[in-house]
């Protein structure tokens, strides 16, 4: 079997893009995420009588949906009530969605970790509750998340994959442009295999390094 | 007659560091030996190369007159050689009785009715009879680790091994378990015992094995070892001991 | 306007339940195969044999680096390359679901394993239990408790990630939805649908999970 080494060079501008856009989407998806997640995570630890259930309900929704639904949803049917978005945009409303409601998970477990006594000795200190969440608790938790957070935050990066579903040109999209364009099958898939490998192996371990090393070092156990 | 435990120069490393330096033992058939040594002399090593739960590197291991290497169909030779541990490791989603006759009807494949009627009357000899269809959750330490001995003697061992078994109880359940192994004594079973029980030791043991540093530093009968050791290292563990019962009153 | 949605609904009812038929095949066939693979990839890594963990290790490793999706246009494109044989795409989705899905499950029953205090191992092995009576008689009851919640999780994960099938051509319920769609133009109405399908599909499972990981968690 020949591997056209000629032709996979000459695609690789194009692959270089591809991997742009889907750090592009991933970093923006993890962004807005996140934001959403804190204002969730607040809400919650708050205990915001109304807002607390939506949260809720919405983490159940968006967790128990598959993120393609929640997309094409977005891309395909909104526009039949008037609201036409784009591929990327819809990607990145879509992935928020998603990734807002796993975050919002990853920190309210966060919160629930941070020890009693670190609540009780703000609030002994005369803290607001305001002011108890913004400098004892929400700091802690996140601490404690990041192992979580970091996990997360690859899967949503992963998940980019999806949104070529909608033709935002990602690497998955870049690649099946080119096989049904050239028929390169073969080097194509390799190419994209490689990319992923790439990608995120390293990430991978870089999760499983940085699980290890926060183990130390937590309150007791 | 060859001993029924041999050991000629028996080594054993943990990676790098050597646990078992050449170690040279014979036990014979009704021999009650007691091991005792410091934290980390290796004992407990020992006695688990015995029945095949680590294996040595140096030296041999013969039972019965055969060789057991890293390749020995130990399933077999465990069904001679019975152990007990520290933590009694009772099987907890299983019963008394469950635990105990596992061994005899799935390995042994011995006939329900005989298998069940044997365990009942060790149960029946270490006083826990009533308990058969208890879980173990539900018995204090002292009666799990009288089951885990039933358990291990359900298989009719030749030889028993006890690691440190009291070791994890508390001290008021301590004399329950050492009187069932004082029973098995003179009934002359085979026991290799390692404790830290030093006046059960005393009356117990037909020799005492003192180890220290993965060799045999010094071995004798227990009237001698414990009145008049012989190596500094012996000397200097016992003073431990009795160091406790010898503190000056406070004040 | 809602009444024809309904209407539309139940007129279209029977290609719906075809597709969602084929769906809900996918999960079940993929849930089944996983959870079978699964525990067999528990057992083989708690062994501890360097020659088996290799190379269970780089399965693990790929499928957590490849995303799914990639996987399945792998199996699609390339296994008629690689082998010569072109699989039906139902049957690249389920091979490829099970093969990841395996590999979460395998790791929920390694966790599990490895939880169990190693004197439960060295008990059994001490009354003279195989490898196999070790695992069926001592190790695996005493795991099924703690790894059921994270493994219903893997299930419900797998239902989800099944919506992928259809970028493979898989004429599920969601290529159905979209066929109807193609129709009568009535995308909020089919979305929508989809969208409840897979949650009244998923949530179930997950509140389960929860309600049986409180009722069985014990110190």
């Amino acid at each position: 079997m020949n591997f056209d080494w000629n032709f996979v060079l000459s695609t690789l501008p194009a692959f270089g893009r591809a991997v742009l856009v889907t750090l592009q989407v991933g970093a923006i998806a993890i962004a807005t995420s996140l934001l959403v997640a804190l204002v969730n995570a607040s809400i919650l630890v708050l205990r915001v009588p109304l807002l607390q259930r939506l949260v809720g309900l919405y983490v159940e929704v968006a967790r128990n949906t598959p993120l393609l639904i929640q997309l094409f949803f977005i891309y395909f049917a909104l526009p039949s009530v008037g609201i036409r978005i784009s591929g990327f945009s819809s990607a990145i409303i879509a992935m928020t969605f998603l990734g807002g409601a796993y975050l919002t998970e990853v920190l309210r477990a966060g919160v629930e970790a941070v020890p009693k006594a670190q609540i009780e000795s703000g609030l002994s200190i005369g803290l607001s509750r305001w002011q108890l969440l913004r400098h004892v608790i929400l700091p802690q938790a996140g601490i404690l998340s990041l192992p979580a957070l970091f996990a997360n935050f690859i899967f949503l990066l992963k998940e980019t994959t999806v949104v070529s579903a909608v033709a935002v040109p990602e690497i998955l999209y870049t690649t099946k442009n080119y096989i049904a364009m050239y028929y390169k099958t073969y080097e194509m898939l390799a190419v994209m295999t490689a990319l992923c490998v790439l990608l995120f192996l390293p990430l991978s371990l870089l999760l499983a390094y940085l699980e290890r090393r926060l183990q130390h070092g937590q309150f007791g156990s | 007659m060859s001993a029924l435990i041999e050991l000629t120069g028996f080594s054993k490393r943990f990676g790098d560091t050597p646990v078992l330096r050449g170690v040279d033992l014979k036990v014979e058939r009704g021999e009650v030996v007691v091991i005792l040594g410091p934290s980390g002399c290796g004992k407990s090593t020992l006695l688990r190369c015995l029945n095949g739960l680590e294996s040595g590197q140096g030296g041999t291991l013969r039972f019965a007159g055969r060789e057991l290497t890293a390749d020995t169909d130990w399933r077999e030779v465990r069904q001679k050689i019975g152990m007990v541990f520290q933590s009694y490791h009772l099987f907890p989603h299983k019963t008394v009785l469950e635990n105990i006759l596992l061994g005899p009807l799935k390995v042994q494949k011995r006939a329900f009715g005989e298998a069940l009627a044997h365990a009942e009357a060790l149960l029946e000899r270490v006083g826990l009879l009533d308990k058969r269809n208890a879980y173990p959750r539900e018995l204090s330490g002292g009666q799990q680790q009288r089951i885990a001995i039933v358990r291990a003697l359900c298989m009719n061992p030749e030889v028993m091994l006890f690691d440190e078994v009291t070791a994890a109880l508390d001290p008021e359940m301590v004399k329950e378990v050492l009187e069932v192994i004082l029973d098995l004594a003179r009934g002359g079973m085979t026991l290799l015992i390692v404790t830290h029980e030093m006046a059960f030791a005393r009356a117990v043991a037909d020799r005492i094995l003192f180890m220290d540093g993965g060799v045999i530093a010094e071995q004798n009968a227990p009237e001698t070892f414990f009145s008049n050791p012989q190596t500094a290292r012996a000397q200097q563990f016992l003073e431990k001991f009795s160091h406790v019962e010898n503190l000056p009153r406070r004040k | 306007m809602a009444s024809s949605g309904l209407e539309l609904l139940w007129l279209s009812a029977p290609q719906l339940a075809r597709g969602a038929w084929e769906t809900l095949s996918i999960s079940a066939s993929a849930i089944a195969f996983s959870t079978l693979g699964g525990v067999l990839y528990g057992v083989l890594r708690s062994l501890g044999k360097r020659w088996l963990d290799v190379p269970l290790r780089v399965y693990l490793e790929l499928f957590r680096a490849i995303p799914v999706l990639v996987w399945l246009y792998l199996f699609f494109f390339g296994l008629p390359i690689f082998a010569g044989i072109s699989v039906p795409s139902f049957w690249c989705a389920v091979l490829v679901l099970t093969l990841w899905g395996a590999s979460e499950v395998g790791e929920v029953v390694r966790g599990g394993l490895r939880s169990l205090p190693r004197g439960q191992r060295e008990a059994g092995l001490a009354i003279g239990l195989s490898a196999v009576q070790l695992y069926h008689e001592v190790l695996l009851p005493q795991v099924l408790k703690r790894i059921t919640p994270p493994t219903i999780n893997v299930y419900t994960r797998i239902i989800k990630t099944s919506s992928l099938a259809v970028l493979i051509g898989v004429v599920d319920v969601i290529k159905v939805g979209q066929q109807i769609i193609e129709r009568t133009y009535e995308s909020v109405l089919i979305y929508g649908f989809l969208f409840l399908f897979f949650f009244f599909l998923c949530y179930p499972l997950s509140a389960a999970s929860r309600v049986l990981e409180r009722r069985w968690s014990h110190a």
